[in-house]
């Protein structure tokens, strides 16, 4: 590690590690320092990808996939079962990951394409002048290094803290994250290529309980509920025991996760003065999934691209960085977080037995595409009294 | 103050990201409370394990 870089990337996810690999590309000197003492590990996620988004950053690599999807399925509070196949039967939709090894390899390439890397390295302050960022001080087995780069990339994550030290309020409303417990179980009965959604007030209160695949008889068995319905007695965890005993009692957990997803909108704005904000650290979570591993890639590289420009245009304010800002909410992604928090809005107020009637409108159904955007098309399609409810969202959908 | 149960914590930094006074944080394996804590409480309320406890909050 050296003391002076083009850019300096926080944290080691999916979003600084794209970031870092962009960047490196460009020909920057680029170093990423992650806090932990190994990349990838311990795991906060269910590890579900869609097809397409992931290769648009990476050829899928069995070293790294844990099982591959054809389907979902969403089951109503009822227990009424509602079939999501592609239109393409029987064709591939996405992804089951193993995050220790795929978030591994992208920081692996990271460095391969040139990228210096420090693990067990903590950003613990930034440097400012005049209100600008500088750069961070880093802490290492107890010794504090100053590194100064011309742009700072804050990757730091859900539990970001480099932004609000720097003094954007980053703080998540406590009934916009998503309190998260998991189980990675084995031995159990499952439909090894789809993943199933389970939604209700007694099962998941403004959330949903998920079970990816993640071989034959393993899955991810976990849930996320609104942090304003969590508390003692009726937490994540406690929801999750008690699906499990009932629907998996003789199955075997070979690990215990928990995490906090935001759900929330993404920041007012995620650059300032030689500072970008990426991935969950930007609170750029696909709000009604809680998919958050595409949103900080994609965030990544474009955060590189746009630092590139600023440092070779010798021009690195909030000003030249903007694009990056511009560019996220106006692409897909950003156009979908914008959508998808108003839907979650909408489908969290509903009763059980609302959603019962929704569910029960189609016991299967065959999406063009395999994406939210189509599937609340498709569940509009069955439901048109849907249209009349969700009003404009409805018709900004067509 | 805050009191951090660290045989159930899972160092997952839920808490960290509801605080509004920045007073909590992540240092690999074990969860940090600074002085600036004024037990409110929030932290405690979304922990997904039930591993903290404001003693005075609400
Ligand atoms: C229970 C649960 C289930 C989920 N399921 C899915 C899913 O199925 N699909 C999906 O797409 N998304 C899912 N997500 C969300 C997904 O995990 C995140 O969106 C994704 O990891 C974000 O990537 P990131 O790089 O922004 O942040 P992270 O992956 O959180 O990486 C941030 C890194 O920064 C490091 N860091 C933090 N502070 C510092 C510091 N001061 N100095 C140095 N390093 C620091 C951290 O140690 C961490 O390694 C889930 C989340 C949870 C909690």
């Amino acid at each position: 590690m050296e003391s002076k870089y083009d850019v300096l990337v926080i944290g080691g996810g999916p979003a600084g590690a794209i970031a870092a690999k962009s960047a490196a590309e460009k020909g920057l000197k680029t170093c990423l320092v992650e806090k932990r003492p190994a990349i990838g590990a311990p795991v906060r996620c269910a590890e579900g990808i869609g097809r397409e988004a992931l290769m648009e950053f990476i050829e899928p690599d069995p070293c790294w996939i844990s099982a591959e999807m054809t389907g979902a399925a969403i089951v109503a509070p009822d227990g009424t079962l509602m079939q999501l196949s592609s239109a393409q039967a029987g064709s591939k939709v996405g992804y089951v990951l193993d995050r220790k090894f795929f978030d591994r390899e992208l920081v692996w390439r990271a460095a391969d394409a040139g990228a210096d890397i420090a693990v067990k390295s903590r950003a613990i302050a930034p440097i400012l002048e005049n209100g600008a960022v500088k750069g961070a001080k880093i802490e290492h087995l107890g010794k504090v290094t100053s590194i100064t780069a011309d742009v700072i990339i804050a990757a730091d994550g859900v539990e970001s803290k480099f932004s609000k030290w720097c003094g954007i309020d980053t703080t998540v409303p406590v009934r916009e994250i998503m309190s998260g417990a998991q189980y990675v179980m084995t031995d159990i009965e499952i439909d090894p290529h789809s993943t199933i959604f389970y939604l209700g007030n007694e099962v998941a209160p403004e959330g949903y309980l998920w079970v990816f695949p993640k071989g034959d008889r393993s899955a991810n068995v976990g849930i996320g509920i609104s942090g304003r319905k969590s508390g003692k007695g009726h937490r994540a965890i406690d929801y999750l025991n008690k699906f499990v005993e009932k629907t998996f009692p003789d199955g075997k957990t070979i690990e215990h996760i928990i995490g906090g997803v935001s759900v929330c909108r993404p920041l007012d704005c995620t650059v300032a003065d030689g500072l970008m904000i990426i991935g969950d650290a930007a609170r750029v979570v696909d709000p009604l999934t809680g998919g958050g591993i595409y949103n900080g890639m994609f965030t990544g590289r474009l955060a590189a691209e746009v630092a590139a420009e600023a440092i070779a245009r010798g021009n690195v304010s909030k000003k030249a960085l903007m694009p990056y800002d511009k560019a996220w909410r106006a692409s897909k992604m950003g156009k979908a977080i914008d959508r998808n928090y108003n839907i979650k809005e909408y489908l969290i107020k509903q009763s059980d037995s609302k959603l019962n009637d929704i569910i029960h409108s189609g016991s299967k159904l065959d999406l063009k595409e395999f994406s939210t955007l189509m599937l609340i098309k498709e569940l509009i399609r069955v439901n048109p009294k849907l249209v009349i409810e969700l009003g404009a969202l409805a018709a900004s959908l067509r | 103050m805050l009191k951090v149960h660290r045989d159930i914590c899972g160092y997952c930094g839920c808490c960290v990201s509801v605080c509004p006074e920045g007073a909590l944080e992540l240092i690999d394996a074990y969860l940090s409370v600074e002085e600036k804590c004024t037990d409110c409480g929030i932290c405690a309320k979304v922990c997904p394990v039930g591993a903290l406890e404001a003693r005075h909050g609400k």
